[in-house]
């Protein structure tokens, strides 16, 4: 079984700030991580990898740097790593990266494709999905866990608020991948140091069969209109008594506001 | 600090810092008050390949430097100076001295397990009458055959019990003095071999440190480590490797006592205001964070230097010597900048005091340090 996983090279959100006059993110300082969804759909075909077999591949789309994510899954265990950069693809929304991931996948014939469901900065949920789409491949999205059922079937949970689905589906396929679904591996000692004797892949837009108007800023029919940070509200405050003084603390401040 | 540090062992500072603050740091107050030995992690710590760090691939190891077997004595000891003394005392004291002297069947045999960490390693040397004067040996061993039979005792012996594999040190002919000294490599388990008495110590609780026992223990004549006669030369040199674990242990309790402080000082008031608002907080700190980091480049240099193969012996002692030092004075400082509640098992600076005192005593004390450092500058 061949297994691409598709990573994405994000900013640690936990430790971002936003600059409160433009409303972008400040990302000077801020260490990049691989997105956590796309990190547990590394961790699911590493486990295919063990149980199985398999191989991964691994492929972002990014600038350069986006190489450390690459490596780094590697590092984990991954056999082999793709990176799409070109600077004609800048500025791609979520159309023209699943038109320029699913040209890359079609040079990599995988029989299974595992993305992240959705990355911590754009929040979209769209690129997987998208994808499948282009590659007229079956698509499960917000798969909670998975077993192989003989060579060609997977037995996938499909993970709902309030319940889940059992699918079996077939492969070739593409599903999308919860966080929650595993604790992934931690990088390993020889893992990191022959993770930088492998080469990694580099491919631009001239070695995929997409078209060039398609991608890029030019290609994306997304326009960010307005961004905005909601205001803070202040943390409250908190009075440790007992229940009698806490109900009159209470009526006083409702009186205070002119609420009753 | 770590800037100048290579995207490989950045990305396994990365990993380390990962692997020690789910591993490591919940488990480290439980592992000194209960005096537990963390099996659990130093299984976790081979799976990762971390038991073999500074070793080629071909002998099981990660392929890695000593360098980056220094970040992750570093890095453990920030969080549990016991589990940094674990790995420090399996790879520099029994895994290296089998890579530099062991022959190409030893190194298959031994080496490869240990590198895996499918095996735990020791290294025993002192003895009651035999500390820094290690001269002073009087465990023998005696050529009967096909072997060599062991007979004396070992103490204050790092991972005994829980090691598989022991470097000893013993007398092949009394009557050369340190050129009747030979290394051997026992095995656990082996007949008349066994741990004796387990010491109760005031620091790195969670590690192992017991007396060896050797009665009539018969061994292949094949483990004889390095020529017969030479033991004294391959228990220097080990030591010299091993001051670079140490003094990479103090280093990693010496920034975990500073990063605990830290944190502190910006939480707790006094007067009104947070403790981190007094000159005296600060210029404490600085002055413990200066100093740390000068120690860290004296650790770091003795690294590079054994792994470019440059003489690293003299380096080693200076980081030693410096690093143990900083890490007692830092511990001291962190638990007064603490307080009262410094002093007490709520929070890790106590702890790490305790663990810092033992890097000034073991793998060669202090003044023995200033002794390799002097003696070289008046050669």
């Amino acid at each position: 079984m061949k297994i691409v996983v598709c990573v994405k090279q994000v900013p640690d959100t936990t430790e971002v700030r936003i600059d409160p006059a433009t409303g972008t993110l400040i990302r000077d300082g801020v260490p990049s991580i691989i997105n956590p969804d796309d990190r547990a759909a590394l961790e699911t075909a590493l486990v295919l990898k063990d149980t199985t077999g398999a191989t991964v591949a691994v492929l972002s789309m990014g600038p350069p740097q986006a190489e450390a994510v690459l490596r780094e899954a590697l590092a984990m265990g991954a056999d082999e790593a793709i990176l799409v950069s070109d600077r004609r693809f800048g500025g791609s929304d979520t159309w023209a990266t699943s038109l320029t991931l699913a040209s890359a996948l079609r040079r990599l014939q995988a029989d299974l494709v595992l993305c992240g469901r959705q990355a911590i900065d754009g929040d979209t949920a769209q690129v997987g999905p998208q994808v499948a789409e282009h590659l007229g491949l079956p698509l499960v999205s917000y798969v909670g866990s998975l077993r192989p059922e003989g060579d060609r079937h997977l037995i996938v949970k499909r993970m709902f608020e309030d319940g889940h689905h059992v699918l079996r589906v077939q492969m070739p396929c593409l599903l999308t991948i919860l966080k929650d679904m595993n604790t992934p591996r931690y990088m390993s000692a020889p893992g990191i140091f022959e993770a930088f004797q492998r080469p990694i892949t580099t491919w631009t837009l001239d070695d995929l069969d997409v078209d060039p108007s398609q991608i890029g800023l030019k290609g994306s029919p997304t326009r960010v209109k307005k961004s905005y940070t909601k205001g803070t509200k202040s943390a409250g405050k908190v009075y440790e008594v007992d229940p009698r003084e806490g109900a009159r603390i209470i009526v006083e401040n409702l009186r205070e506001k002119f609420i009753i | 600090m770590t800037d100048h540090l290579d995207a490989p062992h950045q990305l396994l500072l990365q990993m380390l810092r990962d692997f020690v603050e789910t591993e490591v740091r919940p488990k480290a107050k439980a592992v000194d008050e209960e005096e537990r030995f963390p099996e659990e992690t130093v299984r976790q710590m081979a799976r990762y390949g971390l038991m073999g760090i500074p070793f080629p691939k071909e002998y099981g190891g990660a392929g890695g430097d000593n360098l980056a077997y220094t970040l992750a004595v570093e890095e453990l000891s920030k969080a549990c100076g016991t589990t940094g003394v674990i790995l420090s005392a399996h790879t520099s004291l029994c895994a290296a001295p089998i890579y530099e002297h062991g022959t190409e069947a030893q190194k298959q045999k031994h080496l490869v397990p240990l590198a895996k960490g499918e095996k735990l390693g020791a290294f025993a040397l002192t003895e009651p009458a035999a500390g820094t004067d290690a001269a002073g040996q009087q465990t023998t061993a005696e050529r009967r055959g096909d072997t060599y039979v062991l007979n004396g005792s070992k103490i204050f012996i790092t991972n005994a019990g829980y090691a598989d594999t022991y470097i000893v040190m013993a007398m092949t002919d009394k009557a050369k003095g340190t050129r009747g000294i030979s290394a051997f490599i026992v095995e656990k388990g082996t007949p008349g071999f066994r741990i004796g008495k387990k010491e109760e110590k005031m620091g790195i609780r969670g590690s192992a440190t017991c007396e060896l026992i050797f009665e009539e223990a018969a061994i292949p004549a094949e483990n004889l480590l390095g020529k017969e006669g030479g033991g004294f030369g391959v228990a220097m040199k080990t030591l010299d490797g091993g001051r670079i674990g140490i003094a990479a242990q103090a280093l990693g309790i010496a920034q975990g006592a500073i990063d605990a402080t830290v944190a502190y000082v910006k939480e707790r008031k006094q007067f009104g205001k947070p403790l981190s608002a007094f000159q005296n907080t600060q210029f404490q700190l600085a002055d413990m964070q200066v100093r740390t980091d000068a120690a860290r480049l004296l650790v770091y240099r003795a690294a590079r230097r054994k792994d470019a193969r440059l003489p690293y012996s003299v380096e080693a002692a200076a980081a030693k010597l410096f690093a143990s030092e900083t890490a007692m004075e830092v511990t001291t400082k962190a638990v007064q900048l603490h307080g009262g509640y410094g002093y007490t098992r709520e929070y890790p600076v106590e702890r790490m005091m305790r663990d810092a005192k033992i890097t000034e005593i073991y793998e060669g004390t202090s003044e023995v340090q200033r002794m390799v450092v002097s003696a070289a500058m008046l050669r």
